[in-house]
């Protein structure tokens, strides 16, 4: 709880600003510059705005990995659980007119649901989060294995979807980067001003005594689980509307950014720490760092090194624990 | 408490996993269509080694309450490293050999570095180093490819006595000159003690910086002689994404499966071996059950599902609910 006693001290501002935020924020400024340095485009509002829009499929994903980080525990079962957001979706399209209304809801809710069994798993019987997570990923594989039949599915998304992750509303402002707004004001708003975000935090600094001051913890452990799922199936509906279709292994590339997001933004893997501001930073330097790699056409050997190493050598800078004695 | 005893009560978990291995291997072989013949055998033990191997690799790091989640890579790393350099004449193939396991060792001296040193926590670390191992395999082999050196292949693939899987003779070596001097050595049970409490291990004066570095190194050096494996299987490299991942989550599940504690401290490679035997016969079982090999994905998913939550069994003996909490 350490930013909060500082925000008591300085000011509600300096709990906002603390120190991996900033060097996240500078690192960004830092990238479009070098970028800049090659072509005058990375500067440009348009590229700005794509890279938010690519940026924001990754930011709904990771805000739900941010939730169940800041509990401590760790969701690997995102993979799967995109693409069952994007598969079900796309076969309630195919249902006609009511499923096509029904497409998004239903996408989330399948995600909601294999979140639940996450979380049962997780808060009831008290299993390691990556182990359940894990054998969930692996029943909603089979699931929708069986789904499509081991082919990506012919379903294309509905109109909605479409709109949702394609379309652009005025100022040439794209719909999913509103969505991603949306969805980040809600989240700032659940973790810091509800009972159950902060029962979140409190639970990921010691859960023993999260229970002894009266926190419910096994419901709230349960809850943030189910919207990891949800948030991780949003995912997936975003980016099947974004493809016009969803794809097996669609969300293979989304699992280790995402949890890379959410460590880059500051929060600890042990859990209690971290804001949401933190991992707004981490998914636009990571998208960023991608963009840039293949707009300078770095083979993709050469980009795995340099994105595993600046996250390492990111976290040297600021995610060290203190020594333990 | 007499020593057999005790010795039971400390092995019950990869007791219990041998049992189910072997009960589920049993309906495997006698309903597999060719019968249990030294073929069958052969083919199921060639795909488990490997996964063995890795899961190997895993428990090194997870007994000291670690977890290393780039195994997957370094595996497809020496893969691609051995379709390289483990080819012509037999010196120079012995050479290559002793190379891979060498980067093997490297990266997992990587690892244990940036944990230990730099006071990362190893699951992000390891994504990330395992990005990096995985962009080096890309590097030596953009497009599958490569060769090996046929002679040490066939004989590690064959047969020995023309009934025993010369697979599972390797793995028990391996697993007899790595794993039980290790884990009898004054370092292992270092290591064993670090993953239970690090700070009463460091109180007691127990080397845990070399403990851990020592897990790193071993997890490797054991995932990059998987690699070597596969290599030998397939006689070729490729730098597979898709290969490395799985591994390294399948490497979890059996570990999972073979006892070995995730929060550290408690269980051994030999329950991590049929661990992941047993995970590899559980693919296997509805290939002899005739069903449609679309469900075979789901059907392993429940079972795993299944299998860990049989963990919540331990909530039996919970006495006081704060114990949950620890």
């Amino acid at each position: 709880m350490t930013t909060q006693a500082r925000s008591r001290r300085g000011g509600a501002l300096s709990s906002r600003l603390d120190r991996p935020v900033v060097v996240a924020f500078a690192c960004i400024v830092a990238l479009l510059l070098l970028g800049s340095l090659y072509s005058r485009s990375f500067l440009s509002p348009d590229y700005l705005l794509q890279q938010l829009k690519v940026a924001s499929f990754l930011g709904v994903i990771a805000t739900g990995a941010l939730i169940v980080i800041l509990l401590g525990q760790i969701d690997l079962s995102v993979p799967w659980l995109v693409a069952v957001g994007g598969m079900m979706a796309t076969a309630a399209t195919a249902w006609g007119p009511i499923g096509a209304w029904l497409a998004i809801p239903f996408g989330v809710a399948c995600g909601v649901a294999l979140g639940l069994v996450n979380g049962f798993g997780v808060a009831y019987l008290r299993i390691p989060s990556m182990i359940v997570t894990l054998a969930v990923n692996a029943v909603a594989q089979g699931l929708m294995v069986v789904h499509t039949g081991g082919f990506s599915p012919q379903d294309s998304s509905s109109p909605a979807m479409r709109a949702l992750a394609t379309g652009s509303l005025a100022f040439g402002l794209p719909n999913a980067v509103i969505v991603w707004i949306g969805i980040g004001a809600c989240a700032v708003f659940v973790l810091n001003r509800t009972t159950f975000g902060r029962s979140v935090y409190g639970i990921g600094n010691r859960e023993r005594a999260a229970y002894l001051s009266g926190v419910d913890t096994q419901r709230i452990v349960l809850l943030a689980f189910a919207l990891a799922g949800g948030l991780s199936a949003f995912g997936g509906v975003l980016l099947a509307g974004y493809a016009s279709k969803a794809a097996q292994g669609m969300g293979d590339a989304y699992l280790l950014p995402a949890i890379a997001s959410v460590v880059l933004g500051g929060a600890s893997i042990m859990g209690g720490r971290g804001s949401y501001l933190g991992t707004v930073a981490g998914v636009v330097l990571i998208t960023l760092l991608q963009s840039i790699l293949s707009v300078v056409q770095m083979p993709d050997a050469g980009r795995q090194v340099i994105y595993g190493a600046v996250i390492i050598g990111m976290l040297l800078l600021y995610g060290r624990e203190g020594a333990a004695r | 408490m007499s020593d057999w005893r005790y010795a039971l009560a400390q092995n019950r978990a990869t007791l219990i996993s041998v049992a189910f291995f072997v009960a589920m291997f049993a309906i495997y072989a006698s309903n597999h269509p060719a019968g249990f013949s030294a073929n069958v055998v052969e083919t199921a033990a060639n795909k488990g080694v490997l996964l063995a191997l890795v899961a190997m690799a895993q428990t090194f790091v997870v007994i000291t309450a670690g977890i290393d989640l780039s195994v997957g890579s370094v595996f497809v790393l020496s893969n691609c490293l051995a379709s390289a350099i483990v080819v012509g004449s037999a010196g120079h193939a012995a050479l290559g050999v002793l190379g891979v396991i060498a980067t093997g060792a490297a990266c997992g001296a990587v690892n244990g570095l940036i944990v230990i040193v730099g006071r990362l926590q190893p699951i992000v670390t390891t994504i990330a180093t395992g990005a990096i191992f995985y962009g080096l395999a890309l590097l030596l082999r953009p497009t599958p490819g490569g060769d090996v050196y046929e002679p040490l292949a066939d004989a590690l693939t064959g047969r020995v006595f023309t009934v025993v899987p010369a697979s599972l003779v390797a793995l028990a070596a391996v697993a007899l000159a790595v794993w039980i001097p290790y884990s009898r050595s004054a370092l292992g049970r270092a290591a064993y003690a670090v993953g239970s409490s690090e700070a009463a291990a460091f109180m007691s004066g127990l080397p845990v910086a070399s403990a851990k570095a020592s897990a790193y190194v071993l997890s490797g050096l054991t995932a990059s002689l998987a690699g070597l494996f596969l290599t030998f299987v397939t006689y070729s490299g490729e730098a597979s994404a898709q290969t490395g991942g799985s591994y390294t989550l399948y490497s979890i599940a059996a570990v999972v499966l073979g006892g070995v504690s995730l929060y550290g401290g408690s269980g051994s490679a030999i329950g991590a071996i049929f661990g992941a035997l047993m995970f590899r016969t559980i693919g296997d079982l509805l290939f002899v059950f005739n069903l449609d090999p679309l469900w075979q994905p789901l059907f392993q998913g429940v079972v795993l599902l299944v299998a860990v939550s049989l963990g919540a069994a331990r909530l039996f003996r919970v006495r006081n609910r704060l114990e949950l909490f620890s």
